[in-house]
């Protein structure tokens, strides 16, 4: 177990290194570069005293973008394992700090919707499988169709054009409420849940019909294999056939989902948090990413890569925690 | 009535196009509207037996047998139509007794004894009629036809149980071996303590020749060969000593060697603990040597039974005979098998004559038409001797006859 654990993380260590050398060659050549942009805002300047071109030139050598992109790899690179990150360009503040200051509204977001729809869909999943094809399955069947096939920009905004518009009893967009100053630190928790509750809403609406369809086909193969024909012919009551039985070898398959979607809880949802105007880190590196801002998407990208990574190791280990046919060597 | 008739009229439309295996779209609906209405109909029925025994409380005819299968029916309401897979048998399973039962593939071996488990894919699989009486004992009887889950679920495992043809997916993947059997033990003698249970299921390991019994028990199932899970399923099986083991292809799986030791190691278990045996198969080697009384199945239907001596000393239904024929005996020199021409009528679509008499070899008058006001139809059962009968009209004057299985209008149970 630990030889697996360790031999998996010196090879997380390695693909780490091509990732990120791979994302850096991409953002190094990118349409846009946030130098350039801003030597031509300079230049453009009125009494500006260095035309475009020496601008440009002072600026890449301050950015540190004249060494080439290799050699600009490792310098990043080697700053990087230190800890040291960097300044965002586009924000002006260290990266760590502008991280910080949005990522948690994105997890607590991403976090109370994949509860939901973890608590949603896998009960309804196996509800259908239980009774194929009554009412109760084709209903669940059309609520996940529909689930899936709607945008997220359309259920937000109708939504919101219900609760807030019509019903009044949210706020349009924004995290905080009019006199959110002025609040208790309860009651400034409650002004910004109240904030969240359309946002989680959309997220788990959407996802959860891509759940309920994989729990609702995992149960079903698991109902109709023969183990379950054994346990009922042994006597086993039907509501423990469905609990112990069936949810155990119905757990493989979905663990295995479930891990990973740990990256997903920090990643952000960037057209979610745009229409409900969250400062979350979905439009902090969506922004990012259109300025062309390096050190902040360097490192927003490495972080979701370690997420990645790790969220694979997990679910490997909870599978071979839930199958006893698995076994870690 | 005017109803009736216009479904009778679809009916026979529905025969038409069933030869082309052709289904319009409209065909299809009305198809899977009348199955939903009977399965909504019998799932209610059988709910409601819940509340009032006396409609699954019943007597068997003779106290000397464990099971009493009849006339049962079991019926497919399937997208294609009713496919009777089971249709109108009757034959008992005396105590402390083997009875084999065979036939070929799709001939309704299996769907006998998961009718008598109650473990049919429900909703589209049911019992729509007869009766299965089951021998509690004390001079009362189930009638699991109409038995409700909750009672069904003391029987199985406790005093019916069974032994499926797949050892290799028959346990579960999830659950250690100890665990599997300790189950069975937990859930029909919820008096035993922890340490008994533990005792008695090693004891069972052991007693299906399991040596490294300790071990097993904390094994998981992939961590066995086929013929060591089938011994855990037999141990599973045997473990509350049941009345009846049903036995549903139990070697098929597994090569000959183990073959010949699992079915010893059956027999041998089965004198130790007085309990009958039902063996489904189609190996009428494994029936020669094991049963006392065979039954021969075919189409859903019940054609000979008797006791071993007499199915294979004096086969008396053709399809029988030519069973008998078409075995490799050896030392005996032939350059193919013997092999009964033709197949099996298409099961949703049964004729109303002898099933077996297009296939027939020794078809007599009364098969085809009416001979004295007898004949044409399907054939009653006719006691031939005191323990053999036969379902073919060859035998109608010389036996005695019985009675015709009755097969049920499922038009009518929705009225």
């Amino acid at each position: 177990m630990a030889k697996f654990i360790t031999k998996r993380l010196l090879y997380s260590v390695l693909i780490l290194f091509f990732v990120m050398f791979l994302i850096y060659v991409l953002m190094y050549n990118m349409p846009m570069s946030f130098v350039e942009t801003k030597a031509r805002e300079l230049a453009s300047r009125p009494g500006a005293t260095k035309s475009y071109t020496e601008w440009l030139a002072d600026l890449n050598a301050q950015y540190g973008m004249d060494k080439g992109v290799v050699q600009g790899y490792f310098v990043w690179l080697h700053s990087a394992v230190r800890g040291d990150w960097g300044d965002s360009w586009v924000w002006t503040i260290p990266v760590i700090e502008k991280f910080n200051d949005t990522v948690w509204y994105s997890f607590v977001l991403g976090l109370v919707s994949f509860i939901f729809e973890i608590l949603i869909a896998i009960p309804l999943g196996i509800t259908a499988a239980k009774k194929q094809y009554s009412f109760t399955d084709y209903f669940t069947t059309v609520v996940a169709m529909v689930s899936i096939s709607l945008p997220t920009f359309f259920l937000a905004t109708l939504l919101k054009y219900v609760f807030a518009v019509k019903l009044g009893w949210v706020d349009l967009t924004g995290m905080q409420g009019r006199d959110y100053q002025f609040l208790s630190t309860f009651g400034k928790f409650l002004d910004l849940a109240k904030h969240f509750v359309l946002p989680a809403v959309t997220l788990t609406v959407v996802g959860i019909g891509s759940l309920m369809r994989y729990t609702r086909t995992n149960m079903l193969e698991v109902l109709n294999s023969d183990y379950i024909r054994t346990a009922r012919a042994k006597g086993v009551p039907e509501k423990k056939v469905i609990g112990k039985h069936a949810f155990r070898n119905t757990l493989i398959p979905l663990v295995t989902m479930l891990g990973g979607s740990l990256p997903g809880l920090f990643s952000g949802a960037l057209i979610t948090e745009t229409l409900f105007g969250i400062r979350g880190i979905g439009y902090a590196s969506y922004n990012s990413m259109t300025q062309a801002d390096i050190p902040f998407i360097m490192f927003y990208l490495a972080f979701i890569s370690v997420l990645t990574l790790l969220g694979n190791l997990i679910s490997d280990l909870l599978y071979a925690a839930v199958d006893p046919r698995v076994r870690l060597s | 009535m005017a109803d009736n008739k216009e479904i009778k009229e679809e009916k026979k439309e529905d025969n038409k196009e069933n030869k082309s295996s052709f289904m319009s779209g409209k065909e299809s609906r009305r198809i899977t509207k009348f199955n939903r209405k009977v399965t909504k109909k019998l799932e209610a029925d059988r709910a409601n037996a819940k509340k009032d025994p006396s409609l699954y409380m019943t007597h068997m005819k003779d106290d000397k047998n464990v099971v009493e299968f009849d006339n049962v029916c079991t019926y497919f309401f399937s997208d294609v139509g009713v496919v009777k897979a089971v249709d109108g048998i009757s034959f008992n399973i005396p105590k402390c007794s083997t009875v084999g039962v065979v036939g070929e593939s799709g001939c309704g071996k299996s769907v006998t004894s998961l009718s008598l488990m109650q473990l049919l894919q429900r909703p589209s699989g049911q019992t729509v009629g007869g009766e299965i009486r089951f021998n509690l004992g004390d001079g009362t009887a189930y009638n699991i036809v109409n038995t409700p889950t909750s009672k069904m679920q003391e029987i199985r495992g406790n005093k019916v149980s069974m032994i499926f043809q797949e050892p290799m997916t028959s346990l579960n993947p999830v659950f250690k071996i100890g665990m599997q059997v300790n189950e069975v033990l937990e859930l029909h003698h919820p008096e035993m303590s922890k340490e008994e249970i533990k005792n008695r299921t090693l004891e069972m390991l052991e007693m299906v020749g399991i040596a490294n019994k300790e071990g097993v028990y904390e094994m998981y199932p992939h961590e066995l060969s086929g013929g060591m899970r089938q011994r855990v399923m037999i141990a599973i099986a045997l473990a509350c000593s049941p009345e009846l083991i049903i036995a549903d292809e139990p070697t098929t799986a597994l090569d000959v060697t183990i073959q010949a030791q699992i079915l010893d190691l059956l027999s041998a278990l089965k004198d130790k603990i007085n309990s009958s045996i039902m063996l489904i198969t189609h190996d009428l080697g494994v029936v020669a040597s094991m049963a006392d009384y065979v039954v021969v199945m075919y189409a859903g239907r019940v054609i000979e039974k008797g006791t071993a001596d007499d199915i294979f000393h004096h086969p008396a239904h053709p399809y029988t005979i030519g069973l008998m024929k078409s075995k490799p005996v050896v030392g005996k020199k032939v350059d193919s098998l013997y092999n009964i021409e033709g197949s099996v009528p298409n099961p949703v679509n049964m004729p109303d004559y002898c099933y077996f008499r297009d296939r027939c070899e020794m078809q007599c008058d009364r098969c085809k038409a009416k001979v004295d006001k007898v004949g044409g139809d399907y054939p009653p059962e006719i006691k031939i001797s005191d323990t053999h009968f036969v379902s073919c009209y060859r035998f109608y004057d010389e036996g005695s006859v019985l009675g015709y299985p009755e097969t049920v209008n499922v038009e009518e149970l929705v009225k």
